[in-house]
């Protein structure tokens, strides 16, 4: 008997009991040391035998929790049970009903506080990995079938315009393609795929992947135009009144990168983080000289944030070649918005975490570079606005600490470019537009918007989730012609 | 097919007139804008101001030094070559108004730069005077192009090989000491130039405008590499510029910023200028 014909075996005699006491399957993992100096994935993916064992994990509850915490709603049982059958095209077939994007998905996803925050067996054991269920699912296709094209309804006559080509708009895409709508993205830079593709570094993404699902979107007939600034190139108004677009969906994502507004700044070897990704990620800047975009190479550099853009700041950092890379946070690793499983890469990696520790200044040398930060040692005081604990700065705490680069990854506010131009749309004071999270419609007929231009910054998925929301009413809205918020 | 070179030519050394096809941008573009473009596929994004446009044929002319890797790049490519990728128009445009007498003062590229707000500023009822700085005859452009845009044209040059000898300060000192009153300036060109400018009329109280060009990347307010200190907050020139109040701006800031990536641009530099001599290919876009 083959190894997959004992696995299908084993998933019919095993009782629900010894299924759930199955151990949660290890994702293989580059190694440690070995990563710190490249800039291929970290993770390795499940091979067949592992998904298969990793699948019969699952119970197939008949009221799965998992679907509700999907922003996208994949049938997750089903396609799992798939891959408990040996059936990885049948997985990915499911999968693909509701997600085009599942090899970006099935890495970047926060499935801890999602679909496998749901799962019954984490009551007891550990949940079932999802996420590396769907990654596995869609890099076997990726590997061993040709794109599969999906059914297309006949073209209805009706343009619709998507601004932004991160995963709101192409998720809106590929839901409106399907049904007959001329499918048009237009995309400030000169490559595709949004955060995806400036923001995640290729060890967490890999961007011959994303060009591969983004590939397969223009397959179905969506159109791209690169190199266009809505807003700037042509307006909204404009889309609409000259260019015959009956609607527009807005994903242009977040934008403006915030800093803390402490004095030195703007000194050299300071970054927003932003700008640091984009060099390495989208400019490929760690390929200097042979791509023209440099960057600051230091032996160490300071990354200020806890989220996932200070994770893929401070391994960047190390992997460019910085022997000392350090996080400083102001609250403790159990405020950290990053993902765990980024935080623990991390460690791995040998990054360094200074916590409850804030810089108040940066102090350069006579050519205006920076040398120094001026930190100050925080406690926690009671939760704030966010739930989280609140930090204060202990007086008299401050230290200097030498530093050779600083990225700041404190967030990001809102684009002005495109709401600016758009003089009847309705924005809040941060410039995010506003927009109905159950329609994606917004205060101007014919709009519509999604992801982090609307939530501030969020995740991939979630802004998936609204490009999805969006599609559906779009459609609603061009066929009936009825504009009801 | 977009971004088609239609036409190319160097006007003075190392200074190349490019007419590019760009219909979107040659109809949208206002005086004071600019446009970000890349040569080939592993290229830098690098912002460079619009010279002028035309509707008609849907092009937009821009002037290129070549100092650097990108922009000798850019001057090796002629009519019927491709720009890789071009957007635009990015920035606000010049705050173009009914000042009364203004002064145009231009350095190096900076003049071509200059001359759509020359322009404009003329066609809002202005009396323009045009002065035209540059290092040496040769390098003095488009001289017939602001002449015949504005009321006067004072040249400058720093070896005095054409008009009058010394820098612009000395043709601005000159006009206020004739007893000109001046009640705008614009001033567009090397750091040095805008800010002495910025220097001398700050103690006359005359609102003298520089046109920043800073080290950009996406040039849409995603990346915060150009920002600026002006007024004491921080800006982002891509969005909130590129022209600013010149007596607010603080030029240390923004000469140090200039210097961040001086030693990789001579590495870049070097292998370019290497390649070039061992006859590698320039990338240019295959169509």
């Amino acid at each position: 008997m083959s190894k997959i014909e004992e696995l299908i075996k084993k998933k019919l005699e095993l009782t629900k009991k010894e299924k759930m006491a199955i151990p949660r399957q290890v994702m293989p993992e580059q190694d440690a040391v070995e990563r710190r100096s490249n800039f291929n994935e970290v993770n390795l993916g499940f091979d067949e035998d592992t998904a298969m064992l990793e699948a019969i994990r699952c119970i197939e509850c008949k009221k799965p929790l998992c679907i509700d915490g999907c922003p996208v709603n994949i049938d997750i049982p089903k396609f799992i049970s798939k891959i408990s059958d040996g059936d990885f095209f049948g997985a990915i077939d499911i999968i693909k009903e509701d997600n085009l994007l599942p090899a970006v998905c099935g890495r970047v996803c926060p499935q801890e506080v999602q679909c496998e925050l749901t799962c019954i067996l984490g009551k007891k054991y550990k949940p079932v990995s999802i996420g590396r269920l769907e990654r596995f699912a869609a890099d076997y296709e990726m590997a061993h079938r040709e794109f599969e094209m999906p059914k297309v309804l006949p073209k209805n006559g009706k343009k619709v315009a998507l601004l932004g080509s991160g995963p709101a708009s192409l998720t809106c895409a590929s839901d409106l393609i399907k049904w007959g709508y001329d499918v048009t993205i237009y995309e400030a830079l000169h490559e595709l795929g949004g955060v995806l593709v400036y923001g995640i570094p290729e060890f967490r993404l890999p961007k011959a992947l994303l060009k591969k699902e983004i590939g397969n979107i223009e397959k179905t007939g969506v159109k791209f135009v690169k190199n266009f600034i809505v807003g700037k190139t042509l307006t909204v108004d404009e889309l609409l009144n000259k260019e015959g677009y009956d609607a527009i969906f807005i994903g242009a994502g977040a934008g403006l990168p915030w800093f803390m507004n402490i004095p030195g700044e703007n000194l050299n070897g300071i970054y927003s983080a932003n700008e640091y990704l984009t060099r390495v990620n989208l400019m490929k800047a760690y390929d200097f000289p042979n791509a023209d975009t440099p960057i600051k190479i230091a032996k160490k550099v300071v990354v200020v944030g806890g989220g996932n853009v200070a994770m893929d700041s401070v391994r960047t950092a190390k992997r460019l070649g910085a022997e000392r890379a350090i996080v400083l946070y102001r609250r403790t690793e159990k405020e950290m918005p990053a993902r765990d499983e980024e935080i623990q890469h991390a460690k791995e990696e040998g990054i360094e975490f200074h916590l409850l520790t804030a810089p108040i200044e940066y102090i350069g040398d006579d050519d205006g570079w920076v040398k120094q930060a001026r930190c100050i040692r925080m406690e926690l005081g009671e939760p704030d606005a966010s739930g989280r604990r609140r930090p204060i700065p202990i007086e008299g705490s401050e230290f200097l600490f030498d530093i050779e680069l600083g990225v700041v990854a404190i967030g990001n506010g809102s684009n002005p470019l495109i709401s600016q131009t758009i003089p009847d749309l309705k924005c809040n004071k941060w410039g995010n537009i506003i927009a109905d999270l159950k329609t994606g419609m917004t205060s101007k007929k014919g709009v519509f918007a999604g992801g982090d231009i609307v939530r501030g910054s969020a995740t991939v998925i979630l802004a998936m989730g609204d490009g999805r929301v969006a599609a559906k009413s779009i459609d609603k809205y061009l066929k009936t012609g009825v504009w009801e918020t | 097919m977009m971004n088609k070179i239609v036409n190319a030519e160097f006007i003075a050394p190392d200074i190349k007139l490019f007419k590019i096809k760009a219909p979107y941008i040659a109809e949208k573009r206002k005086p004071g804008q600019f446009v970000v473009l890349r040569v080939h596929e592993l290229g830098e994004r690098i912002p460079i101001t619009i010279a002028d446009a035309d509707i008609n044929d849907g092009t937009i002319t821009i002037i290129v030094q070549g100092i650097g890797k990108t922009t000798k790049h850019l001057n090796k490519l002629g009519a019927g070559d491709y720009i890789h990728d071009l957007a635009g128009p990015l920035g606000k445009p010049s705050h173009i108004d009914k000042f009364g007498r203004v002064v145009c003062i231009s350095g190096g590229v900076g003049t071509a730069e200059a001359l759509p707000i020359a322009k404009a500023l003329k066609e809002a009822g202005n009396e323009v005077i045009s002065i035209i700085g540059a290092r040496t005859r040769d390098l003095v452009i488009t001289e017939k192009e602001m002449a015949d845009r504005t009321d006067e044209v004072i040249i400058t040059t720093d070896d005095g090989s054409y008009g009058k000898k010394g820098f612009v300060t000395n043709a601005l000192q000159e006009l206020l000491d004739e007893g000109k009153k001046v009640d705008f300036i614009l001033a567009i060109g090397p750091l040095p130039m805008m800010k002495a400018v910025s220097e001398m009329t700050r103690p006359l109280n005359i609102t003298t405008m520089v046109s920043l060009n800073s080290i950009m990347i996406d040039a849409t307010g995603m990346c915060g590499g150009c920002r600026a200190t002006v007024g004491g907050k921080t800006v982002f020139v891509c969005v909130d510029g590129p022209e600013f109040d010149g007596h607010q701006v603080d030029f240390s800031v923004l000469e140090n910023r200039q210097k961040i990536y001086i030693d990789e641009e001579r590495t870049s530099l070097k292998k370019f200028e290497e390649d070039c001599r061992l006859g590698k290919e320039i990338k240019k876009v295959k169509i």
